[in-house]
């Protein structure tokens, strides 16, 4: 029967051709926007994973008040202690405390005197213990002048606040902020080298020095703002599951200090950001399937017409009407089959373009607050592979069931008098 | 009868009006009272904060209303720092950087050495009479003295505060509450003096309770332990270079 009708399709195109480019044309469609918006998420979750979130973090109930301000005076305390207990508690994840904080650097002349200010973000993260953070970090590919920090003492700057405020390799800055206690705090750094890592929130004015040396600054012996969880690979539910058990151990409604446990999706703007995206995709896939089924119960009904003596003279010579009905479906089933496999196709030759070539976006981050790369990737999963059959198949056989309806409309009693005309 | 009423009602409305004298009269008097020619004193600032209270002791030096110079004296990780007003123009010291800096644009709004007051707050001029309308609207008992309330409505751009209501002690001229509002009416800081002491014809304040309404916490307190008015100062003192020394 399927070799029939497939044969039956084949040698008369005029039934095939116009609901295949259709429907290919929709699912190639689903599944670039489907590796789009998949990449988009991904790059969301790893850029703000590394830079911001980690895939947990930890922090105190007063802190988290005030999270979008990173007040490290209301941070944690006793990090190393901590971070024992959480290694022992949760041996499948890696643990790395750190200290953000915003600050005034200051290039002095060559009498001491303030030659250049500039405000910067400042991240405290282990350089030296590992190499964790330096390949979380990315900060090898990142350099874009000078060297590492190699020693105490050594700051990162990004390309773009060494450019504008006229720092060079080597040259002594000085970083002013608040202790954690309130008080002013100067410190004196050497510029090893600079980075620029193609996210406009970091490049616009991040510094990145050794965490030690910023406890020393902030006078925040054994403290951190945070302290970042990331397991070997995210996992979302793992998440929940974690900071659900940790916040029921540690987190006291009565003492401001105590810590919580946020996992990335709670974190910032990430909630509304990745609802959206699985909220458009879901939309996107809704209207595709309402619209292709629409046009193609419309070409199902041009094909009825078009077919009306063929059908005629089927149920002539005795053929049941639900069998025509199904034998229609069938049809309009391979025909969904045959359409997705060519628009799927083409749709991941485009995706994996975009996933090796990407689009910048940088004009359009300008401002942004979002820890996002200025260059957006699609990213092909292997749901990209099948994401397409459920609409494009829906839509086929959808038009189908409705535009074949008609055939019980036709009676018998009148089929000759109509052959015959 | 009817002149006889026009002119009750004119009586009625003159006593009612001289009940509140000038305010400009009354911030004058407050004037000459907190502010000498040179002073040096020696403070106790407390900052009590959401992880406890810190104490910081400050020795300063003050020639009019445009020069003064501090220098904290403890605790260890603040001491050496020294803070340098001239004019509207403020430069710190930090010792373990070895570096002067200008504070100025935003910085001067930041806490001062994690205190409820601001750079700003430092650099307010501080002749009430030279930046604000005065109108006193109102009496009241403010820790058991009656008190004068006066509204003050800043007449220069660059005041640090839109209006101010100010409680004035009616015999001893001294502010003894204060609220600080901004431009769209709302309240950001609060004063209150909690003890005041006698020195020589002056009242002075003892103890004052700086808090920032915006920040959680107990406010800062700061305490006179000593001072000494119209004193000689050198005129070194109020030098970028008495910052490294």
């Amino acid at each position: 029967m399927l070799k029939f009708l497939a044969k039956g399709l084949m040698r008369d195109r005029t039934r095939s051709l116009f609901p295949i480019l259709i429907i290919a044309a929709g699912v190639m469609l689903t599944v670039l926007f489907f590796s789009w918006i998949n990449g988009y998420a991904m790059m969301l979750i790893q850029d703000n994973a590394r830079f911001e979130t980690g895939h947990v973090k930890i922090v105190t109930r007063a802190y988290k008040e005030l999270i979008d301000q990173k007040p490290y005076d209301l941070g944690l305390m006793n990090v190393t202690e901590k971070i024992e207990i959480l290694s022992n508690e949760y041996p499948q994840m890696h643990w790395q405390p750190r200290i953000y904080f915003g600050g005034l650097l200051d290039l002095p002349d060559e009498k001491g005197e303030t030659l250049t200010q500039g405000e910067v973000i400042g991240f405290g993260v282990d350089l030296f213990t590992d190499s964790f953070e330096q390949d979380l970090l990315n900060l090898n590919d990142a350099l874009s002048q000078g060297n590492l920090p190699t020693k105490q003492g050594e700051i990162l700057i990004s390309s773009e606040v060494a450019e504008k405020l006229g720092i060079n390799i080597n040259d002594k800055v000085t970083i002013i902020g608040s202790t954690m206690y309130g008080s002013m705090a100067m410190h004196n750094f050497t510029v090893s080298g600079m980075v620029r890592f193609g996210i406009q929130v970091m490049d616009r004015g991040a510094v990145i020095v050794d965490i030690a040396d910023v406890r020393l600054f902030l006078d925040m012996e054994d403290s951190a703002s945070e302290i970042l969880g990331f397991l070997p690979k995210y996992n979302e539910d793992t998440t929940f599951e974690i900071s659900a058990t940790f916040n029921e151990t540690y987190t006291n409604e009565d003492d401001e200090f105590s810590e919580i446990m946020l996992p990335l999706r709670t974190q910032g703007q990430m909630e509304f950001l990745l609802t959206a995206l699985d909220e458009r995709m879901g939309m996107f896939i809704f209207i595709f399937i309402f619209v292709m089924s629409l046009v193609l119960w419309n070409s199902g009904l041009m094909n009825g017409i078009r077919r009306y003596g063929e059908i005629g003279v089927r149920l002539a010579i005795g053929e049941s009407k639900g069998h025509i009905y199904r034998s229609l479906i069938l049809e309009s089933f391979l025909i969904g089959i045959a359409a997705t496999i060519i628009g799927t196709a083409i749709g991941l030759i485009f995706s994996y373009f975009l996933q090796y070539n990407g689009i910048d976006v940088s004009s359009m981050l300008k401002d942004s607050k979002v820890i996002m790369s200025a260059t957006m990737r699609a990213q092909v999963t292997p749901a990209s592979y099948f994401i397409g059959f459920f609409p494009g198949v829906i839509a086929s056989v959808a038009g189908a069931v409705i535009s074949g309806i008609g055939i019980y409309k036709r009676n018998t009693a009148q089929l000759f008098k109509e052959l015959e005309t | 009868m009817k002149k006889i009423f026009i002119i009750i009602l004119l009586l009625f409305a003159i006593i009612l009006f001289a009940e509140f004298p000038d305010g400009n009269d009354l911030i004058r008097k407050v004037d000459d009272n907190m502010y000498s020619k040179n002073a040096i004193s020696t403070s106790r600032m407390i900052v009590h904060g959401r992880r406890g209270s810190r104490t910081m002791e400050i020795k300063s030096w003050a020639e009019s209303e445009d020069k003064s110079f501090s220098e904290y004296l403890s605790p260890p990780r603040d001491a050496g720092t020294k803070m340098l007003k001239l004019e509207d123009k403020l430069w710190i010291y930090n010792p373990a950087s070895d570096r002067i800096i200008q504070i100025s644009g935003h910085l001067l709004r930041q806490s001062m050495m994690g205190s409820d007051l601001s750079y700003e707050d430092m650099m307010e001029e501080n002749e009430l009479i030279k930046i604000y309308n005065t109108e006193v609207t109102g009496e009241e008992i403010i820790n058991e003295r009656d008190c004068w309330i006066v509204l003050l409505t800043a007449k220069v751009e660059d005041a640090a505060y839109h209006t101010k209501k100010v409680w004035i002690d009616k015999e001893r001229y001294l502010p003894l509450r204060e609220e600080r509002f901004g431009k769209s009416g709302k309240l950001l800081k609060t004063t209150e003096i909690k003890e005041v002491f006698k020195i020589g014809k002056r009242w002075y304040p003892k103890n004052m309770v700086f808090k920032d309404v915006l920040k959680k916490g107990k406010g800062t307190e700061f305490i006179i332990d000593s001072i000494e008015f119209d004193v000689e100062i050198p005129k070194a003192v109020f030098t970028k270079a008495a910052l490294r020394k």
